[in-house]
């Protein structure tokens, strides 16, 4: 055996070109996969990221139209009281269609809500001037508001200056309370419409400014991804309890989104792994091909070998391993390029790809096997030659 | 070595071998019988297509007859598979072929030793046979050389080594000499003299009568059959 090995290494070394040649197809086969495969995985987990940084955890309550049958916003409040061990936050959500002046100076794109104090949370932001909106803005329906520090700085020329001044929406006076902290990184990316250019006043508030007292629209979040369903089923309970029918309102799941995205992104990947699978289909048929001709070449040593003694096994396991021996080499090399690549190209496509083990583990396997199967034939051929006729070949 | 003294080392009998070319058939060998026993040194001669070379391949074991039987020290060969065939002829036969046989990419040492290694011996026992039987041909200091370094006689006396070293109780020689000078060709067939001295049983295949008058005995093969078998002091009178 050990013989068998160090015969089939010298061969291989033997044979430096042709050997490399055959170990391309393998060396681009294996790669193709890793690098495949890494990036797709890297380009999971970033939606992952980035869907988690939206709210992953987040479960959206709409409301179709309005029938005569509703639910106000303190029997969903109840609700969630009633039920804290599933939910972390809630929010009910107002859109306005405001104009938001400070004197002379408009903002255009600044986009107005109202909200529930626990909001700030849910979008995961901090406060960094002022107060937060309060239980009691709600309440009392006071006309407050918290902004964001686009806004501050457009109107008010920085944050620090914001707290206390008056804002008018729809021409109405507000009192800024609040400035949220930064949450774009680039200067650049500081502009109208950004993250940073909102202003959020108590839910209550913005019913009556929208003249339209019920709320369509609440946002509820989990405290893990695996309650969503839990916590999505027990709203459906409650909803269908109030309403008497499920033709009103839809509760969306963001995980359920998730879900649905990552499995398309995983039917990329098996699209795109079985693309370089078919490569590294091509590349075992190489070996085999290589093989066959290292047989016809071999024919006399065959003989030579078969004369003194050598077993049809002995003469099959040495072109098997042979052939096992260069497509692990092939693939042993492949995973090394394939693995820089994907770094590579995960950096440059700004997304963290190292190579995953599975894809790794499976790669090499899969060459260890080609070898195994595209050389077994080739040998068995060596192994079935009739020694006589070996030996007369030239 | 199972063999009684006096029982036959090879023992053919009634051998046919029949090829069928298209629709001819060809006898190559037809109706050969022959003893040999231990010790002799019998040359197998025949001009080409004579059959001499199916003989040799069926004694050899790298055939089996078409009809007949063949033992071979005791063994029935004409019955065996491959896999048996192929460790009667690691264990009980050396070759010694006209071009030599060796393995280019494989040094001297490895050379004589792949019998051993296909017999199984351990590494160091194999080394150390491999070793001896290159000092017995004389060129035990080539050792590390390659095949294509050695000239003609010192390859053809490596392929003796190899031959020798898994001690069989056959030496048989395909034109041992047919590639050589007759200065080296003298030299093998002196030295293959030396080794039946030594009480090795050789059986030597050529179509050239000169050689064939080097050994004990002589068996002449004609158009598939024997039509002289005896010594060789009355086969140099008959030629």
């Amino acid at each position: 055996m050990l013989e068998s090995f160090k015969m089939a290494l010298r061969s291989i070394w033997g044979n430096k070109m042709r050997s490399f040649l055959t170990m391309l197809g393998i060396i681009i086969g294996v790669a193709s996969v890793i690098i495949l495969v890494s990036i797709v995985n890297g380009y999971m987990s970033y939606t992952v990221d980035s869907f988690s940084s939206m709210g992953v955890n987040q479960i959206t309550v709409n409301f179709m139209s309005l029938p005569s049958r509703t639910i106000d916003v303190d029997e969903f409040y109840e609700f969630y009281e009633e039920n804290t061990d599933l939910f972390a936050q809630m929010t009910p959500n107002v859109s306005v269609s405001a104009t938001v002046k400070h004197g002379s100076d408009t903002m255009d794109r600044t986009s107005v809500g109202g909200y529930g104090e626990e909001y700030i949370d849910i979008k995961g932001y901090e406060v960094e001037y002022g107060r937060n909106l309060l239980y009691s803005d709600m309440v009392s329906r006071q006309k407050v508001a918290l902004i964001g520090a686009y806004v501050a700085s457009e109107l008010y020329g920085s944050s620090e200056n914001a707290v206390g001044e008056e804002i008018k929406l729809n021409g109405e006076n507000f009192t800024i309370v609040g400035v949220v902290e930064r949450q774009t990184e680039d200067l650049s990316d500081f502009e109208d419409g950004c993250t940073d250019d909102f202003v959020w006043i108590p839910y209550s508030r913005a019913a009556k400014m929208s003249r339209n007292a019920t709320i369509s629209n609440y946002t509820f979040t989990s405290y893990d991804i695996d309650d969503t369903d839990a916590c999505t089923a027990a709203l459906e309970d409650f909803l269908y309890e109030k309403m008497k029918s499920d033709d009103f309102y839809t509760v969306t799941a963001m995980s359920s989104l998730m879900d649905s995205l990552n499995e398309m992104i995983g039917m990329m990947s098996v699209m795109l792994g079985g693309i370089a699978g078919i490569s590294l289909l091509v590349a075992g048929v190489g070996v085999m091909n290589i093989m066959l001709v290292s047989v016809t070449e071999r024919t006399r040593e065959i003989g030579i070998r078969k004369a003194l003694g050598a077993k049809k096994r002995v003469i099959m396991e040495q072109f098997v391993i042979e052939a096992a021996m260069t497509s692990t080499i092939g693939g042993l090399i492949g995973i090394v390029i394939g693995g820089m690549a994907s770094t590579g190209i995960g950096k440059l496509m700004g997304i963290d790809a190292p190579p995953t083990a599975m894809a790794v583990l499976v790669s090499f396997s899969v060459s260890v096997g080609i070898g195994l199967i595209f050389g077994y034939m080739p040998a068995s051929r060596a192994a079935n030659l009739n020694p006589i006729d070996a030996l007369r070949s030239e | 070595m199972a063999d009684k003294n006096n029982a036959p080392l090879i023992e053919l009998n009634n051998i046919y071998k029949i090829y069928y070319m298209g629709d001819e058939e060809v006898r190559a060998n037809d109706g050969i019988s022959l003893t040999i026993h231990k010790g002799e040194f019998v040359a197998i001669v025949g001009k080409s297509g004579s059959g001499k070379s199916t003989l040799m391949n069926i004694i050899g074991a790298l055939d089996v007859p078409t009809e007949g039987e063949y033992f071979l020290g005791g063994q029935n060969v004409g019955e065996m598979s491959d896999n048996q065939l192929a460790e009667i002829r690691n264990n009980m036969i050396g070759f010694i072929f006209q071009q030599y046989n060796l393995l280019p990419k494989l040094t001297i040492l490895e050379n004589v030793e792949l019998p051993l290694l296909y017999s199984k011996m351990e590494k160091w026992d194999r080394r150390e046979r491999a070793m001896e039987s290159l000092d017995r041909v004389g060129i035990k200091e080539k050792w590390k050389n390659y095949p294509n370094q050695l000239s003609g006689g010192q390859q053809q006396r490596v392929s003796i080594a190899r031959a020798l070293a898994g001690n069989p109780s056959l030496i048989l020689a395909d034109e041992p000499t047919g590639a050589l000078d007759s200065r080296t060709g003298r030299e093998v067939l002196d030295f293959l003299r030396k080794l039946n001295d030594e009480g090795n049983t050789i059986v030597i295949i050529t179509h050239d009568n000169s050689i064939a008058l080097e050994a004990k005995r002589v068996v002449r093969i004609h158009d598939g059959k024997i039509n002289f078998d005896g010594d060789v002091k009355d086969y140099a009178r008959i030629i």
